[in-house]
């Protein structure tokens, strides 16, 4: 099992993202940068982190998901590659349109970074296995455009084929997002995107690991595949 | 050379919470009898082409590829 961290201007999390994967799956992911067209063959998890891609100029996401790189993570994706993009990430999976919907200023205007509460809304998914339906995790956010918007059509049969993956626990959203979304994955199943950030809560030194899941769920499924 | 206006609106139905801390902003500053307030994008683009209708084509181009996201937006094209 072989992962890629893709890395853009900007972007501020991915050393989190590289420690992460490294200490769950044992061997350290390849880094990719924007400009690059090809990635490695043998690489079946390729993710996306957070930051501020492009200093989130026009819209957040909007130009790093026009780069080079974003062709080649497509045509991956298209053959199955799982792909996970985390805050910024799952900004510019919308962008460039990989999953439905967009992710618009939080309704309150300000920047949240803070603990927030995850339900599991379906965990028959490549990157959910490894929690139970319905189960609340812990999971830190921080953002400032979070807030999941999609029109009326979409998001009833986006509910209706379970691409609604993650929700912010009763009382806990943060941003103002549409029926409390918090993480969403693509018919295919096999591209997730969500705000928060689950590589910030997987080790005891972190306070806390249900992040860990996510992650083992989306390595162990890979390796049982191979 | 052609210069155009490319003007981006969300869509009715989006919500606009910069527009809503706006209209809220004005009340307080004493503007009374302000109604909704949205909040948008102006691009001015200088083309090089003397070629309107070329000129037209590429900006919508240029709108539907990077500048809005149809998604939630809305654009309209004016040329100089």
């Amino acid at each position: 099992m072989k992962s890629a961290v893709v890395q853009l201007p900007g972007l501020n999390r991915d050393r989190d993202m590289i420690a992460a994967l490294t200490k769950i799956s044992g061997n350290a992911p390849v880094t990719v940068w924007q400009t690059e067209t090809v990635i490695p063959d043998d690489v079946d998890l390729i993710v996306i982190p957070g930051g501020f891609s492009y200093g989130d100029y026009l819209r957040c996401g909007a130009i790093a998901a026009r780069m080079p790189v974003m062709q080649a993570i497509k045509e991956k994706a298209d053959r199955g590659v799982k792909v996970l993009g985390v805050c910024n990430g799952f900004q510019i999976l919308v962008e460039a349109g990989m999953l439905p919907g967009v992710l618009m200023r939080n309704s309150s205007l300000k920047f949240v970074c803070k603990e927030v509460k995850l339900e599991v809304v379906n965990a028959e998914t490549d990157f959910t296995r490894a929690y139970e339906k319905g189960q609340i995790i812990r999971c830190p956010v921080a953002h400032h455009d979070g807030n999941y918007f999609v029109d009326a059509d979409t998001l009833a049969s986006m509910e209706d084929s379970g691409q609604i993956v993650f929700r912010y626990a009763e009382g806990t959203n943060p941003n103002g997002s549409l029926n409390d979304i918090a993480g969403v994955m693509n018919r295919s199943g096999n591209v997730l995107g969500m705000m928060p950030h689950p590589e910030n809560l997987i080790e005891a030194a972190h306070g806390g690991n249900d992040g860990r899941g996510l992650f083992a769920s989306a390595l162990d499924v890979v390796a049982a595949s191979a | 050379m052609i210069k155009a206006r490319v003007t981006v609106t969300l869509k009715n139905g989006v919500l606009d919470p910069q527009g809503k801390a706006i209209e809220g902003a004005l009340g307080s500053l004493g503007f009374s009898g302000v109604g909704h307030v949205r909040q948008g994008k102006v691009f001015d683009i200088e083309l090089e082409s003397a070629d309107k209708a070329k000129a037209e084509e590429d900006l919508k181009a240029m709108c539907e590829k990077l500048l809005a996201n149809t998604v939630i937006e809305n654009y309209t094209i004016a040329l100089d």
